[in-house]
């Protein structure tokens, strides 16, 4: 390993000289402690890296070792159920290994090297293979088979396959290339600031559906689609990004939790192995991988989080699973890119951030989406990312959200407003927007129910007539308004606290099947339809508002989805309202 | 320690706010720890900031009035910052760098720390949901502390957060249990006065004897306050993870602190973020406040309120912002409830705690917590929205389901959120408080409580 001299240290920047040679990104070995870093900047034979570690008590004349290749990752099985800090070192491990504090210099290797898995091949000795297909399977968890593939550049016939238990460094399969005999085995490394391959890259036309009622009905976001979700301190990001990770229709998911608390961490920990999959009925933490870099661990390395968990979130993908990964919250990845960029004395763009923010930014979210995967069987792959933005003081202007805005196809506006009024999730109904409702509709339409866009599209409507009918209250007092704008008033109101509304922290309620959304949506719309046409019939709206299904329809996000009375709802609204017109009559 | 040679320097070169430059140094490191010796023989501390292979920039704790370029003698101390700790540093009060103030001995170290601390790997960490009894019915009832939370007091000048941070370590317990308890306080920049009101309130009621506390204050060295919540937080550590004691850490004022920071960031001439604040004050917050927390397989924890007055009450300012996004919620103040004269002036709206899902409920609180909790907010939020409406239109225009609301919203502030300084309710008295003004709304209103709760809380009149 080639060696440079430390000339300058200032927090997580040192700066090396006689490191002619050395590449940008390259990953050295600071000090005599040998923390990791990464080269960031070269002029002529200085090397400016950013140090994933603490840099106390490392000085000048101290030696860089120059290793000559990219911050990498391991990838293979042992990935899933793991927890790993920004430059995938594996914190359970450190705890045993280290205590509960995390110190300095430590060096593990990301995958268990002892533990044997069960590989059993897929192919067959003699086979012609090309990248990315499919070489034999590893049952990692119970929910997720681990597809062993063809690394790239290692296209060719089957030399020879094994089967039986390895451990992920024993070769696993022989591959007579054109470039000689490649010995495979079951973990590889990829670069995490590069994009892994795929062969096309496809439109997303599948919703991702959430169990989130606004989000799924009014907002969805479509499987291999791009969504931010911007919004004050306590307005509830994190709440929805861990709702998503629990609920999403995913089948791996990867939670970067970069730059916060680490006592939401320790929730995701502790909560995960006991929560199980709604589909599946087994633990959320067998699909999930967690990068946690929080907000008091080294500023580099969470600047380097979201591409450990990308690269990870990509590699599943590579296998033809749905994934999504959510990043919260890429403000604070703003932050430490603004961090590093200030101790290079770069010149600084908007509000300080480095020039190349945005760029960055686009860069990021573009490594999602729907594709054909590497491999001859032309497997579909897809990749979400759902991003958290931590905008200073709420205020959208901030570089960060602008950025982000410009990329993202799916925009959850966060309101603290309705945070205060403990409405959650706090997603405004007028101010957040979903580009992929178009895309998806056929399916909606075909799957769900065949007028579940129509009465989308009806209930956005009548929220949107609310504002303005509020606004016009505001100004002369509720009593100028007409029965007709009165109910629909208090039909909106309905969308809003019996529909939108909705409580992660109750067990029925925290999950909501697609199709007990459109059970819910069709049953309010249903009471404003008939209530419409009682008002026609000169009914008093007094009598219609006090009808005592409305207390019904309103517990009706607490019943389980195969309830009786769920089902019923519908119904005892037409029987409410004849009922009601009979009596007086 | 003492007697040791070090290698002296008298090649300082610059000096720029509280910055020193020394020239032509050798083998010195990252953050290592500086003594600095003044021509009159009085000897100063700082650390080392930015370091490169032919001068080192040095911040200096103490300021640097009085010191010269060509007679300051610079010694590098081999380590950075250390807390010497042991079990007698209880009941003890120290300077705002670690030095002891009340004329008692040294402590004897059993221990040297460094006061920057380790990140507690997150995967060690317990999620905190032992409910913390503070007696207060806007805080237990609607934003419920728990043990190893971090949760900030908002507030402005002239609000009496420090009232309230009294009260609160004075009354603060775990339902049913009796444990090993202290109190660190640290003070960053705050006046004599507010000082000693703490002091004395820690006096009076025997929890000075629990107690460590950290004073810079006022009239002390703006750059001292850096140390000063690290060397709080490194006491907590010790007290919490290696004698199993609960601690409650109280900072104030954090604004100070940011303020010392930003002078030191504008002393390197570094560009700067919103309001001047540096870029990394985010981080710098994050490195203090997220030391709070409990370990797995561990007894102790730290729970820590710091408390910052916002300039002109704005909670957009950098400060009040940052800190919210790490702490795990925040007590509002309200000048508003204040002037009106309710005490505690807490505003439930925008205050929030993001832990209090796991520590309230049956067998921790009481069963129906969670649902009265958000009923009230809904009920109250509804009420204030009456009261703006009134204010523009007249209370005659407001419909007779908003009049029950703004009724509620005022009997709430009286008799829910207003309370005596000594007065320390249970929660069941502040749960029941809650019941009796929602009773006042119609039931059909109380959407947010099960019905099952409903009807044993609030049974149907026939």
């Amino acid at each position: 390993m080639r060696e440079g001299k430390i000339i300058r240290v200032a927090g997580p920047l040192v700066v090396a000289s006689g490191c002619m040679g050395a590449k940008m990104y390259d990953m050295v070995k600071v000090g005599e402690l040998g923390l990791i870093g990464e080269i960031i900047e070269l002029r002529e034979d200085q090397a400016f890296a950013q140090v994933y570690e603490d840099t106390t008590g490392i000085g000048p004349g101290e030696p860089i070792f120059l290793t000559g290749k990219p911050l990498s990752v391991e990838l293979g099985p042992g990935l899933v159920s793991s927890i790993y800090d920004g430059i995938q070192r594996p914190l359970d491990i450190i705890r045993v290994k280290e205590g509960d504090f995390v110190t300095r210099g430590i060096e593990l290797p990301s995958l268990d090297r002892e533990k044997k898995w069960k590989f059993t091949p897929l192919v067959k000795e003699g086979q012609k293979v090309e990248a990315g297909d499919f070489l034999g399977e590893v049952e990692e968890t119970f929910l997720v088979k681990h597809r062993i593939m063809v690394p790239a550049g290692a296209s060719g016939k089957i030399e020879k396959i094994r089967k039986g238990n390895f451990t992920v460094e024993e070769t696993v399969v022989k591959i007579k290339a054109s470039s000689g005999i490649k010995e495979i085995k079951m973990f590889q490394t990829w670069p995490i600031r590069k994009h892994r391959d795929v062969q096309e890259r496809l439109m997303p036309d599948e919703p991702l559906t959430t169990g989130q009622r606004v989000l799924d009905t009014l907002f969805s976001l479509a499987k291999g689609g791009t969504a931010c979700v911007p919004g004050p301190f306590g307005s509830g990001k994190t709440v929805v990004q861990h709702q998503l990770a629990k609920w999403s229709d995913a089948q791996i998911i990867v939670f970067v939790a970069c730059g916060e608390r680490g006592n939401e961490v320790a929730d995701l920990l502790l909560s995960f192995p006991e929560l199980e999959d709604p589909r599946t009925g087994r633990p959320l933490l067998e699909r999930t991988v967690i990068i946690a870099n929080t907000s008091n661990m080294p500023v580099a390395a969470r600047e380097a989080s979201i591409y450990t968990g990308m690269t990870i979130a990509e590699y599943f993908r590579d296998m033809g699973y749905s994934v999504a990964l959510m990043a919260d919250s890429t403000s604070r990845w703003a932050e430490a890119l603004r961090e590093i960029s200030g101790r290079m004395e770069e010149m600084p763009g908007e509000e300080g951030f480095p020039a190349y923010l945005a760029s960055r930014l686009a860069e990021f979210y573009e490594r999602a989406g729907k594709v054909v995967c590497l491999g001859s069987d032309r497997r579909l792959g897809a990749l979400s990312v759902i991003g958290a933005v931590s905008p200073p003081g709420g205020d959208l202007s901030d570089p960060v959200v602008q950025s982000t805005l410009k990329v993202v196809k799916v925009f959850w506006a966060l309101d603290d407003r309705l945070a205060n009024m403990r409405h959650f999730p706090a997603i405004h109904w007028l101010l957040s927007y979903s580009l992929y409702i178009e895309n998806i509709k056929e399916r909606l339409n075909s799957e769900i129910a065949e007028d579940f866009t129509a009465l989308r599209q009806e209930a956005m409507l009548l929220l949107e007539e609310e504002d303005e009918l509020k606004e016009i209250a505001r100004l002369v007092g509720v009593e100028s308004l007409s029965a007709k704008e009165r109910l629909t008033l208090e039909s909106a109101r309905s969308i809003r606290e019996d529909f939108l509304h909705q409580n992660a922290f109750h067990p029925q309620d925290t999950y909501t099947s697609m199709r007990k959304q459109y059970l819910m949506m069709r049953t309010i719309l249903h009471f404003h339809h008939l209530a419409l046409k009682a008002l026609e019939e000169k009914r008093n709206l007094e009598d219609i508002l006090s009808l005592e299904i409305r207390e019904k329809i309103s517990k009706m996000k607490f019943l389980p989805e195969e309830d009786a009375e769920l089902l019923d709802a519908y119904v005892q609204v037409d029987e409410a309202f004849k009922e009601m017109l009979q009596s007086e009559e | 320690m003492r007697g040791k040679m070090y290698k002296e320097y008298l090649t300082v070169s610059n000096i720029v706010g509280p910055l020193l430059i020394v020239e032509k140094i050798q083998e010195v490191k990252y953050g290592e720890l500086v003594e600095i010796e003044t021509t009159d023989g009085a000897l100063r501390r700082g650390t080392v900031l930015d370091i490169s292979t032919e001068k080192a920039v040095v911040q200096v704790f103490e300021g640097t009035v009085g010191l010269d370029v060509d007679k300051s003698r610079v010694r590098f101390l081999g380590r950075s910052q250390q807390l010497g700790v042991s079990e007698e540093i209880i009941g003890r009060v120290f300077d705002g760098s670690g030095k002891p103030k009340d004329r008692g001995p040294q402590i004897i170290a059993q221990n040297l720390l460094d006061i920057s601390g380790d990140p507690i790997n997150p995967d060690a960490r317990d999620y905190p949901q032992e409910f913390i009894q503070t007696g207060i019915s806007s805080i237990d009832g609607m934003n419920p502390l728990v043990r190893g939370q971090k949760l900030p007091l908002f507030s402005g000048s002239g609000l009496p957060h420090a009232r309230i941070a009294a009260q609160i370590a004075r009354q603060a317990a775990v339902l049913g249990k009796k444990e090993r308890f202290a109190v660190v306080f640290g003070a960053m920049g705050i006046t004599f006065e507010e000082a000693n009101f703490f002091i004395e309130d820690f006096r009076n009621t025997g929890a000075l004897e629990r107690a460590v506390l950290f004073l810079n204050l006022a009239n002390e060295p703006p750059i001292e306050r850096l140390a000063t919540p690290r060397l709080a937080l490194t006491c907590a550590e010790y007290l919490a993870f290696a004698q199993d004691m609960h601690v409650l850490v109280i900072l104030v004022d954090m604004l100070f602190y940011a303020e010392a920071l930003r002078e030191i960031s504008a002393a390197r001439k570094e560009i700067p973020g919103r309001r001047g604040y540096p870029g990394y004050l985010y981080t710098d917050l994050a490195s203090m406040y997220e030391r709070a927390g409990r370990i797995k397989n561990k007894p102790g924890s730290i729970t820590l309120i710091p408390i910052l007055t916002m300039p002109e009450d704005d909670k957009t300012h950098p400060i009040a912002d940052l800190t919210g996004y790490i702490t795990e919620g925040q007590v509002m103040l309200s000048r508003e409830l204040h002037r009106k004269g309710i005490y505690p002036p807490i505003d439930v709206l925008p205050s929030l705690s993001r832990l209090k899902d796991k520590g309230i409920g049956e067998r921790k609180t009481r069963e129906d917590h969670a649902d009265v909790l958000n009923q009230l907010f809904a009920c109250y939020a509804r009420g204030k929205e009456a009261r703006e409406l009134a204010l523009i239109l007249g209370e005659a225009a407001l419909s007779d389901m908003d009049k029950v609301y703004l009724k509620f919203a005022e009997i709430f502030e009286e008799e829910f959120v207003s309370q005596g300084e000594f007065e320390s309710r249970t929660i069941i008295e502040s749960l029941d408080i809650g019941w009796k003004l929602l009773h006042t709304i119609p039931r059909a209103e109380l959407k947010r409580i099960r019905p099952e709760y409903l009807e044993k809380y609030y049974p149907k009149k026939e």
